[in-house]
């Protein structure tokens, strides 16, 4: 077996122990790769257990820019004797294996068409070491310096993130420095360095910027103006809290009185924090919450009377495997029909759909305009996969003459001046009344806020004529939203096509990669990229523009695909699930494999035809 | 059934308050209960301490649950914005209005189902967080909208209109409340108004959390001989520790009173609550005497009210989580949005 060769286009996977420490060396790692100018995808795949279990950290370099996961390992680091052996078997045929050889293991433990690197990293940090922490520690840094080495990483890179990590802690970085050469040089001594894999410095990375969608998320809640935070914890959104509390603390200060301009409140439970978030949004503030699925399924009431008291709301659900707890620490994108239809009673949600980081951030700011703008919940869907990994991206902007978009809300002013105020009185033909804050008018302009039925004036009222009234309003409400929600992108394929896919969230990467597989196989497609529900014209035009239409997405139902049947009355023949559901992050593999097989037997009959 | 709205006619007798307001301005629209419902009552209490306390009614939240006490606040404060909102989660609704507006005057209505059992969670919580509020359970021991069955206020043995004995042991909304922390812990009897509407006054004038448990009893389904809810039985068995008067700025006293006889708090806001003490030489600012008072009275069977706890200098969230004195809802870009150089910068540190 030749051992595989192959320059900025690998995967390396890093077997660990929970708890080791070993996710800082890990990403120091990565992290110097894209200094090396190559993109790099990390990602963490661990279990619900903060001690002692299995985790691994996955990367994968590619300098031709593919970020999504890609299935084998060409280079195992397995540092956790636990899983060792589905570790070691799930190397690709001439990859490599680093481990630990302090310990000798006999030969039926390893595979003969690998290349195996053993060192002994444990003997070599009790030499050096006394302390137990440090020797855990230095470990990991250690076998950084040896795969540096193995892989051709430049010294210099690492020993300027080393320092760049702990600055302002910088007696640390000596050490860590020793550590890192101490690994280095036993690397350089001992192997045949570089391997078949390797980095070489390219430019493949632009200006594009490295960082997990849920601090991204929170960002953009800062920058889109939210003051009251009500969450309660819950893998994988909780980073979305601490990211928007991270952030608070830097950017929402007084700096004269210490004072904050936000209230961060962790409520008791999901009910309560989508109930908090209702109650500040009623009153004026730009609120949120931010969940998962469970949390999702606990705010079905509130968000009912949310949309028929038609209150702001913001919900970012970063979206892991269901139902039940399910796996709570394996991505997936199976809240869309929770959520577009959330409540009981007939409900329509505005769902927005980020692909990375990046979008994290607009549609994080966006969502609060949308919310004032509409008067109604908007659900951000995030998942764990874009949510609490690292992901590189375009580096975000903000146009600094951009101003919030409250909506419709009636001043003092106007309603000193007289203008009829009635809460449900739909004044522009758009289904969005007015509203008025509390506090506003000494006389004018109160109203009950209820989950019951009321007229236009907000009175009570359990009147036919006036429930259906208001009911449809909501649904020209609904019809304004498609002007709002961010409109698809389409990538035309460079053939004409009667192919299209669509697809959303953050299956972005692996779509891309797949329709250029498909597209080198004689299958050229079009995609479009579905960003906000409900779904806009181009929507349906793409589809009727189509002959065949596959949708791919991340859940055992096809949510989106019933979405698109049921709000765009398209016939559901046309269009073709592509479904990836066992909690990993899907591939280009198995979409453009999932494609072919439906496709590759028209084909052979349109030759059978000929 | 819609509501009625009042007429707007104003007697020429009817005396405006500091603000310019009369009574009438205080009222809501005419209510849907049951005659004589003890509701109706401690809305009309509310009225009465709005109005003599010269609130501007737009600058009062009321924010409810669901259920007959929770109906209310359509029915007092017609020129205040209201909120009737989920079953049992008043306290998260108006916990986030708070965090928002820090200057509004937040008034929470609600019911013993409401608030002892599916909202038991989150009334606990409010408590605890110290949310700067008024907080009125309309205690009736019944669940009126569903026709009479036993709420987890009830006393065990207390029976049911159709004569079955409540098996279940009561939650006293008091002794919760002084556990929890709530800095101004008071009982009243809807049929007492001049001991309630004192203590509502009291209550809205206090800067933290301040609970009212108002036995309020339901002329439909809890108003008999066996129900310890009832106008008589509540009679019979109110065990008032003091007798409360709220004085906006401290003034002389004029009234002799007998020595030890009166103890005096200053709020906050520089009213002063001047308490004539009923049961010997109770303390209202001792928590934990209040708490052992309270559960030896009611071993007794006697129902404790009046003021029962207060904490002159109450500390709210907004104290805890140290936000600005401006209101969140007033800031606007400028206070809130970092801009693009900050961007720019965090961009940078990302790469």
């Amino acid at each position: 077996m030749q051992p595989i060769v192959a320059t900025n286009d690998f995967v390396i996977k890093f077997a660990n122990v929970n708890g080791s420490g070993s996710a800082s060396a890990n990403t120091l790692f990565g992290k110097s790769i894209i200094r090396m100018g190559v993109p790099t995808a990390p990602r963490n795949i661990f279990p619900s257990n903060i001690q002692g279990l299995p985790t691994w950290y996955e990367i994968r370099v590619s300098e031709a820019g593919y970020l999504g996961a890609r299935a084998g390992v060409d280079f195992m680091v397995a540092m956790n004797p636990q899983t060792w052996d589905k570790d070691v078997a799930s190397i690709l045929p001439g990859g490599y294996l680093f481990y630990d050889s302090s310990k000798p293991m006999p030969k039926s433990k390893f595979r003969d068409d690998i290349t195996v690197i053993g060192m002994p990293l444990t003997h070599i940090v009790n030499a050096e070491y006394t302390d137990s922490r440090q020797r855990q520690l230095f470990k990991n840094i250690i076998y950084v310096g040896a795969l540096s080495a193995l892989l051709d990483i430049e010294a210099e890179v690492v020993e300027q993130l080393i320092a760049e990590q702990f600055r302002g802690k910088d007696k640390l970085i000596p050490p860590n420095i020793h550590a890192f050469h101490m690994g280095r040089d036993y690397a350089l001594k001992n192997f045949q360095c570089p391997l078949g894999v390797r980095i070489k410095r390219a430019n493949a990375v632009g200006d594009r910027i490295m960082l997990e969608g849920n601090a991204a998320a929170g960002l953009g809640a800062v920058y889109g103006g939210a003051t009251v935070c009500a969450w309660y914890p819950i893998t994988p959104s909780t980073s979305l809290a601490e990211g928007f509390t991270k952030y608070c603390n830097k950017f929402r200060i007084d700096p004269e009185t210490g004072e904050n301009k936000f209230a961060i409140i962790q409520a008791e439970d999901e009910l309560a924090s989508i109930g908090m978030v209702i109650g500040a949004a009623w009153n004026g503030a730009r609120a949120f919450t931010t969940t998962s699925g469970p949390g999702i399924s606990l705010m079905q009431e509130f968000l009912g009377l949310a949309y028929f008291a038609e209150v702001p709301a913001v919900i970012f659900d970063v979206q892991r495997t269901g139902p039940s707890t399910g796996m709570p620490t394996r991505s997936q994108q199976c809240d869309l029909m929770a959520c577009a239809y959330a409540s009981h009673g007939d409900t329509k949600h505005v769902l927005l759909f980020p692909e990375d980081p990046h979008e994290c951030f607009t549609m994080g700011a966006l969502a609060f305009d949308l919310a004032d703008r509409l008067q109604t919940p908007i659900f951000v869907l995030l998942d764990l996969d874009i949510g609490m990994n690292e992901r590189l991206c375009a580096p975000l902007q903000w146009d600094d003459s951009r101003q919030y978009d409250r909506g419709k809300i009636m001043t003092y002013e106007m309603l000193e001046a007289g203008k009829d105020f009635g809460r449900y009185l739909d004044i522009d033909g758009d289904g969005i009344p007015y509203r008025t804050l509390p506090g506003t008018h000494p006389k004018r302009g109160s109203f009950f806020t209820r989950g019951s039925s009321k007229d236009r004036y907000a009175k009570y009222t359990e009147e036919a004529a006036a429930y259906k009234d208001n009911m449809d309003r909501l649904l020209k409400k609904f019809e304004t939203a498609k002007d709002w929600v961010p409109q698809p992108i389409e990538h035309k394929a460079k053939v004409a096509t009667k192919v299209g896919v669509l697809y959303y969230g953050s299956t972005s990467p692996a779509m891309a990669e797949a329709a250029e597989i498909l597209a080198a196989d004689g299958m050229p497609m079009d995609l479009m990229r579905v960003r906000g529900f409900p779904f806009c014209q181009e929507v349906v035009d793409f589809i009727d523009a189509h002959d065949t239409v596959f949708i791919v997405e991340q859940n055992r139902d096809a949510q989106l695909r019933t979405l698109v049947i049921n709000e765009c009355e398209i016939n559901p023949a046309k269009l073709i699930p592509v479904l990836h559901y066992d909690g990993t992050p899907v591939t280009a593999a198995f979409i453009s494999e999932g494609i072919a097989v439906h496709l590759q037997p028209v084909q052979q009959r349109l030759k059978e035809a000929v | 059934m819609s509501y009625l709205t009042k007429p707007k006619i104003h007697h020429p007798s009817l005396q405006p308050n500091q603000l310019g307001y009369t009574r009438r301005e205080y009222e809501g629209a005419i209510s849907t209960l049951c005659a004589g419902c003890g509701h109706d009552s401690i809305s009309a209490a509310l009225i009465q301490a709005c109005y003599q306390l010269d609130l501007p009614p737009h600058r009062i939240a009321k924010l409810s649950g669901i259920g007959c006490s929770s109906k209310t606040p359509t029915y007092f404060l017609g020129a205040s914005h209201g909120f009737n909102s989920v079953h049992g989660r008043m306290p998260s609704v108006l916990t986030g209005a708070n965090a928002a507006n820090r200057d509004l005057i937040y008034l929470g209505v609600s019911g013993d189902g409401d608030s002892a059992s599916i909202g038991f969670g989150q009334f606990a919580h409010l408590m605890r967080r110290g949310v700067n509020m008024t907080y009125i359970v309309e205690n009736n021991g019944v669940y009126g909208l569903t026709k009479g069955q036993f709420s987890a206020t009830s006393d065990r043995g207390s029976k049911s209109k159709k004569g079955i004995a409540n098996q279940d042991e009561a939650i006293d909304m008091v002794a919760m409340a002084l556990q929890l922390g709530a800095t101004f812990v008071a009982r009243s009897f809807s049929g007492d108004k001049t001991q309630l509407v004192p203590l509502l006054e009291a209550a809205l004038s206090h800067q933290g959390t301040a609970f009212i448990d108002c036995i309020s009893p339901c002329v439909a389904f809890n108003n008999h001989a066996g129900s310890t809810k009832s106008f008589d039985y509540v009679r019979e068995h109110n065990e008032a520790v003091n007798f409360l008067d709220v004085i906006p700025q401290r003034e002389e006293i004029t009234t002799e009173y007998a020595e030890g006889t009166i103890q005096e708090v200053e709020q906050h806001d520089g009213s002063i609550l001047r308490l004539r003490k009923l049961a010997g030489d109770y303390d209202v600012n001792d928590r934990v005497a209040a708490q052992r008072f309270l559960a030896e009275h009611h071993a007794q069977g006697e129902i404790v009210t009046g003021l029962i706890y207060v904490d002159p200098e109450p500390e709210d969230m907004h104290a805890h989580i140290k936000t600005v004195k401006t209101p969140l809802k007033e800031l606007g870009e400028t206070a809130l949005c970092p801009g693009s150089a900050a961007l720019d910068k965090l961009n940078a540190s990302l790469r």
